[in-house]
Parts: structure tokens; C-alpha cells; sequence
């Protein structure tokens, strides 16, 4: 009877440990993209000092802060072992809504406008998620289709105007390129979504049932939670946060057409897997790919500094993008050979 | 109590059980098979396009117009073969167009070297050949998942394009080559890159249907474990089907730079996104183990033949393509879920009503029953 009742202890004391062990070599995975990012900075900064100056860093915040706000959302799906390839063609629906209003009615509220582009965004996650969720068809289809969809309808939209900065109010601008205290106020945005959504995916229910689903769909559904509705909202977070983004697209660039956007999607997914977040789900943080996105901004800076070919950007991107998912592979061989080994001591003990 | 979900959690893939079907209607049941093949399916929308075409303008249905449409669509024809094996082995490649650029930049580095073309051309396909390998290396050796590789490779490849070249052009291609890559067959409205996008058809839908090799790409994509245990080697296959698609890639990317005379690695960006829309449509399965070189050839035609049709309408903007395109692509599975769901939930309402039909006042099986239609 107490052999009986000191084993599930036991099994419990087992999953607290290895459960610690995952924690912990995720947190290290997050603080090597940090060391990473620091190296880079650093080495940058003794090659060409001005890399260092206020101004320079303030331009990499305000590089990496869309594509951090996208990558967040973009974990969210990715966890739940899906893909939402349409982030650039939402962004650019967005971003020419934004323009669009702000141009033709000068007098509306920013936060409505903002708030309007978000509803699209969320809109245009629905339709993905209600496609992947009751149509049943792979995510990688459904966003590929809506990718092409939503920029044709950008295009036909837009039919060949464009939205220029002197149209837009100054206020609105300001979101762009203004700062709080000296930090620029788009990354504040970005930081404060980040954090948001990145607290929500690993401390809420909701956040830790998308890893479930992520995991192993089957188990997931049959321990009872509700897949479809999940994976829904994560579609339409996503698509909520591309509108955001495309939002503050408008702010920061103030010049938006049609071709606002395109080919994000791979970057954003290339920051999210960078940042650790694996593709077969179930795995990674909002933070490692907010810190990934991040690194890719600095990267691309950092060779425009030290005036290597600007050609080599995109080539180092790639490989970044291998080693990272090599390293990661590595790194879960060798955990799951640790938590086998830890198991079988226990099981022996 | 299990939740709704449940009742419909089988993979989209799965065909629906036709368990409750009569005997008397297999004959039937054949027929319409082979009318609802996704292959007559897609004909069917060929034939619209054409009537739909010939009604926007008198020029559609015109050897001209088929030479143009055609030529413009080469490349992505010729990269959606092999393509299509790797689908249906369940990986993906979406570095194809960056392979296509780095074919076309290496060609014109080469070309400032003074080598003659017949040597450069040999070179780019190696060159492409080892891009997948180097895929195919690190799907099958290090065990990584092909969508985020190709994903690498495809900035990696598009980015050493721009190292060789930079953002320089070359454009002064030997004519007989030029010549040859954008005329048409002897006498014909074919052009030439048709024929020998026909020719790696055959050969592709050969490879596929008709070898060992083939039926091995079908079982792997259908199940790998099953594959891998039955003795398949998995792995070889894979780094073929990777190495295959490289090299068309290079080709693709011989092609279009002595079809516009013009060599430089910004070319085909997004060429990937097309293929993969049309190896879909083509009724390849994204999760492997499912479709046929026939099916994809169509797809192509069915593209092909919107966008010319498109491009030459004056009230309709071109911009429509892309929306029909991505249309198509998820109808293409849609359709068939939805058709296959209310089939699912046909035959579950007859069953039940068949097993208690003295209960049918019953209120159990009912919710079941409307929540999995």
C-alpha cells in the first residue's frame, strides 16, 4: 500500500525534474540568441565604433520591432504545429487600409485607426483558421492560398495608387518615428505586444494547451482540449497582430502600395525558427522569436556597418537559419538521451 | 463525454469509408469515380477557362496565344515535376527558385569568364545538383524538417546569386542559344521549351508511375516508418528526389536566362510559391502519398490558361490571377473535405437510423450525428 501510494511521488518528483531540465535549456537557448546578439553588437562595435551611437541603435529597435510583433504571432501558430504564410499580403491589406482612412479622412482617431486595422488583421486570421480548423485543410495550403488572395486584393484595392507620407497626419507619423524617453515608441509597441503575448503563450491555459496541441494533436484533443477553437485563435492572433503590424508599416514608412510586405512571411517564420521555436510545433517561445527577429535586424545592419557586400545579407540570413534549426536538433538529441538516461537511473533506483 | 471535436478528428487525408455503400451501386460508384478523378476534374475547369478566354477575346484560342502563354510559364512547368515527387514523399522545397537564380548568376559569371556555353551549361545544372544534394543532406542525414531548410537555402542560394553577380545583368548570350530557347519547334506554334518540358514529363511521370523508384516515393510519403521497414531506403530516395529537383531548378534556370537574353540573380523571385500552388491543385497530397505527374501537367495548363486569358481582357485587372490562384489551390482541398464529410455523415445517420429504427425518437445519437456534419 505505501510502495503503491510513494510511486506516483516519485513519478511526479520525475516529471518536476525533467521538466526543469527542458526549462533550463530553453532558457539557455533564449540566452544564446541574447549572447549571440551580443557578440555581434560588440564585434561590430569595436570594428566601426558608430555602430554603437544612440542613433544607429535606435534604427536597429525600430528595424527588428515589426518583424518582432509579426514573429510573435507567428509562434503562436507554429506552436500548434501549423504555418501562416500570409503575414506579408495581411500586412499590406493593413497597412493601405491605414493609409487609405488616415489620407482621406484626416480628422479620424488614431486608435480607431489602429484598432480598424487590427479588425482586419483578425478578420483575415478568421478566415485561415476557420479554413484550417473546419475545411480541414493543412495550414501550409490554406495561408499559401490566402497569401496569394490577399495580395491580389491589395493590388485590385490599391489599383496602382500609393499612400505618401505628406497625406498623413504628423501625429500619426510620430508612431513611427517619434521616441518616449528617448526609446522609440515603435519599440515600446512591439516590446509591450511581445511580452503580452509571450506571457500569455507560458503562463495562461490557453497558452500551454496550444503547446499541447502542438505536441501531439491526438493526445491533446483526447485529454480534452479544444483543438479547433485554439487553433482558430491562434490564426486569428496572427492575423491581428499582421494588421497591427501593418499599421505601424504605415507610421514607419509612411510611403505604403500594394508590394508593401512581400516575402515577410519567410522572414518572419525564419525569426521564429532562429529563435527556437521549432516548425514541427510544440516547442519554442514568443521571446526567443521576438529575439530572433531581432538578431536578423542586427545581422543585416551590422554587414551594412562594416560595409560587407550588402549581396552577403541574404546568404548569411540562410545559413543563421540552418545552423539554428542543426543546433536545435542537436540540442533535443541530446535532451532526450539525458531524460532517457535520467528515467532509467530512476526506474533502477 | 468526449468533446465535439472528435467526432471529426480524422486526418483530412482519409478517404471516406464507403462501408455503407450497396453492392448494387459499385458499378456506378466506378463511373463516377472516374468522373470525380481529380484529373477530369481539373479538364473540366480547362475547358471552362478556354470557353471563358475565347469569350474575353478572339485571340485566346490562337496558336499565338499558346506559344506565349506557354513560354511564359516554362520555368515553373519544369520545376513543378520533380517538385511534385517531393511532395508526394510528404517533404517540401521551396528553395527551387533561389536554385534557379543561382543556375542563371552562376551562368552569367561564367559567361564574364569568356567559357564557351556549352561548357557553362553543364556547370549550372552540377552547381544545382549540389544545392540539393546539400537539401537532401540535411533532411535525410541530419534529420531536420524540410520545410525550414528549404526555407534557409532558399535565402541561402538567393543570396549567394547576389555574392557571384551582384546586382549586374548579362545579356549578351550568344544568339544561336537565344534563338533556340525562345523559338518554337520546326514548323510549329510549340515553342522549344515546351518540348522539352514535355520530354522531362514523360520521363518524370515514367520515374513515378512506372518504376520501382516511383512506387517507393508513394510508400514513403504514404507512411515512412511502414516504408523504412518493408526495406525501402528511405533516405536514398529522398536525396535523389532532392538532387533531382535541384538540377530541373538549374535547367529552369538555364532557361529563362537564354529565353529573356538575360542573366542575373534577381530572376523567379516567388517562382517557389507558384509551383507548390500547382502541384497542389494538381491533387498532390501536402502530406505525401497521393497524386500523379498527369494531374500536375493540367494544374499548370489550368494556371497557364487563366493567366493568359487574363492578361489579355481589358476590363479585367491582371491582378485577378493571383486571387483565382490561391482560390483554386484551397478549393482544391476543401472541396474534396467538405464532399467527403457530408459523405461521413450520410453514412453515419443511415447506420443509425438502420441499428435502432424503433428509437429513432431517441435524443442521443442526435447531437453526435449534427455536430460531425
Amino acid at each position: 500500500m505505501s510502495a503503491n501510494a510513494a510511486a506516483p511521488v516519485g513519478v511526479e518528483r520525475t516529471g518536476e525534474r525533467a521538466r526543469r531540465l527542458t526549462e533550463t535549456v530553453f532558457r539557455v537557448r533564449e540566452l544564446g540568441i541574447v549572447g549571440a546578439l551580443a557578440l555581434l553588437i560588440l564585434v561590430t562595435g569595436i570594428l566601426e565604433p558608430r555602430f554603437l551611437h544612440a542613433d544607429s541603435l535606435r534604427n536597429l529597435a525600430l528595424n527588428a520591432s515589426i518583424f518582432a510583433i509579426l514573429a510573435a504571432g507567428q509562434t503562436l501558430v507554429i506552436v500548434t504545429r501549423n504555418v501562416d504564410l500570409s503575414v506579408g499580403s495581411v500586412l499590406a491589406l493593413a497597412a493601405f487600409m491605414t493609409g487609405q482612412t488616415l489620407a482621406d479622412h484626416p480628422g479620424t482617431a488614431i486608435p480607431v485607426v489602429i484598432l480598424m486595422a487590427i479588425g482586419l488583421g483578425a478578420a483575415c486570421g478568421l478566415l485561415n483558421g476557420v479554413l484550417v480548423t473546419f475545411g480541414r485543410v493543412p495550414a501550409l495550403v490554406v495561408t499559401l492560398g490566402t497569401l496569394y488572395i490577399f495580395r491580389g486584393l491589395a493590388f485590385l484595392w490599391t489599383n496602382g495608387r500609393q499612400v505618401n507620407a505628406e497625406k498623413l497626419p504628423d501625429s500619426f507619423l510620430n508612431i513611427g518615428t517619434g521616441s518616449v524617453l528617448g526609446i522609440p515608441t515603435l519599440a515600446l509597441i512591439a516590446f509591450v505586444v511581445v511580452v503580452i503575448i509571450g506571457q500569455c503563450l507560458r503562463d495562461f491555459r490557453a497558452g500551454r494547451e496550444l503547446y499541447a496541441i502542438g505536441s501531439n494533436p491526438d493526445a491533446a484533443r483526447l485529454a480534452g482540449v479544444r483543438s479547433d477553437r485554439r487553433v482558430l485563435a491562434a490564426f486569428v492572433f496572427s492575423g491581428a497582430l499582421a494588421g497591427l503590424g501593418g499599421a505601424l508599416f504605415t507610421a514607419r514608412f509612411g510611403t505604403v502600395d500594394a508590394t508593401a510586405g512581400t516575402g515577410y512571411e519567410l522572414t518572419v517564420i525564419a525569426s521564429a525558427v532562429v529563435g527556437g521555436v521549432a516548425i514541427f510545433g510544440g516547442i519554442g517561445s514568443v521571446y526567443g522569436a521576438a529575439l530572433g527577429a531581432l538578431l536578423l535586424g542586427t545581422i543585416t545592419s551590422s554587414l551594412i556597418v562594416l560595409k560587407v557586400d550588402a549581396f552577403w545579407q541574404q546568404a548569411a540570413i540562410g545559413a543563421l537559419l540552418l545552423l539554428a534549426i542543426a543546433f536545435d536538433r542537436f540540442v533535443g538529441l541530446r535532451l532526450d538521451a539525458a531524460l532517457r538516461q535520467r528515467s532509467a537511473r530512476r526506474a533502477a533506483a | 463525454m468526449p468533446p465535439p471535436e472528435t467526432a471529426s478528428s480524422t486526418p483530412p487525408s482519409a478517404p471516406a469509408p464507403a462501408a455503407a455503400a450497396p453492392e448494387a451501386r459499385v458499378g456506378a460508384g466506378r463511373a463516377a469515380a472516374l468522373l470525380a478523378r481529380w484529373e477530369t476534374l481539373i479538364l473540366g475547369l480547362i475547358v471552362v477557362t478556354c470557353l471563358a478566354g475565347q469569350g474575353i477575346s478572339s485571340q485566346f484560342l490562337t496558336a499565338d496565344s499558346f506559344t506565349t502563354g506557354s513560354l511564359d510559364f516554362s520555368e515553373v512547368a519544369l520545376m513543378a515535376l520533380p517538385l511534385a515527387l517531393v511532395v508526394i514523399s510528404a517533404e517540401i522545397d521551396l528553395s527551387i527558385a533561389s536554385v534557379l537564380a543561382l543556375s542563371s548568376a552562376v551562368m552569367a559569371y561564367l559567361w564574364n569568364q569568356n567559357l564557351p556555353i556549352e561548357l557553362i551549361m553543364p556547370i549550372c545544372l552540377a552547381v544545382g545538383a549540389v544545392c540539393g544534394a546539400f537539401n537532401g543532406l540535411m533532411v535525410t542525414r541530419l534529420g531536420l524538417p524540410s520545410l525550414a531548410v528549404t526555407i534557409g537555402t532558399l535565402a541561402l542560394f538567393r543570396g549567394l546569386a547576389y555574392v557571384v553577380i551582384g546586382d549586374a545583368s548579362v545579356t549578351d548570350f550568344p544568339a544561336v542559344w537565344t534563338d533556340r530557347a525562345f523559338g518554337n519547334a520546326a514548323g510549329t506554334a510549340i515553342p522549344n521549351t515546351m518540348v522539352l518540358f514535355a520530354i522531362l514529363a514523360v520521363a518524370f511521370g515514367v520515374l513515378l508511375h512506372a518504376t520501382p523508384f516511383g512506387r517507393a516515393v508513394f510508400a514513403i510519403g504514404a507512411n515512412e516508418e511502414a516504408a523504412r521497414f518493408s526495406g525501402l531506403r528511405v533516405k536514398r530516395v529522398k536525396m535523389w528526389l532532392f538532387v533531382m529537383s535541384g538540377t530541373v531548378a538549374a535547367l529552369a534556370g538555364i532557361v529563362i536566362s537564354l529565353r529573356n537574353s538575360t542573366a542575373a540573380a534577381n530572376v523567379g523571385t516567388g517562382f517557389e510559391l507558384t509551383a507548390v500552388a500547382a502541384v497542389v491543385l494538381g491533387g498532390v497530397s501536402i502530406f505525401g502519398g497521393r497524386g500523379s505527374i498527369a494531374g500536375v501537367v493540367l494544374a499548370l495548363a489550368l494556371l497557364a490558361g487563366i493567366q493568359k486569358a487574363l492578361s489579355l481582357s481589358e476590363s479585367i485587372s491582371s491582378y485577378w490571377i493571383q486571387i483565382v490562384t490561391g482560390a483554386l489551390l484551397i478549393g482544391s482541398v476543401l472541396g474534396p473535405n467538405l464532399v467527403a464529410r457530408a459523405r461521413e455523415a450520410r453514412a453515419h445517420s443511415s447506420r443509425l437510423r438502420g441499428r435502432w429504427p424503433s428509437r429513432s425518437t431517441d435524443t442521443t445519437p442526435r447531437p453526435q450525428e449534427e455536430k460531425t456534419a
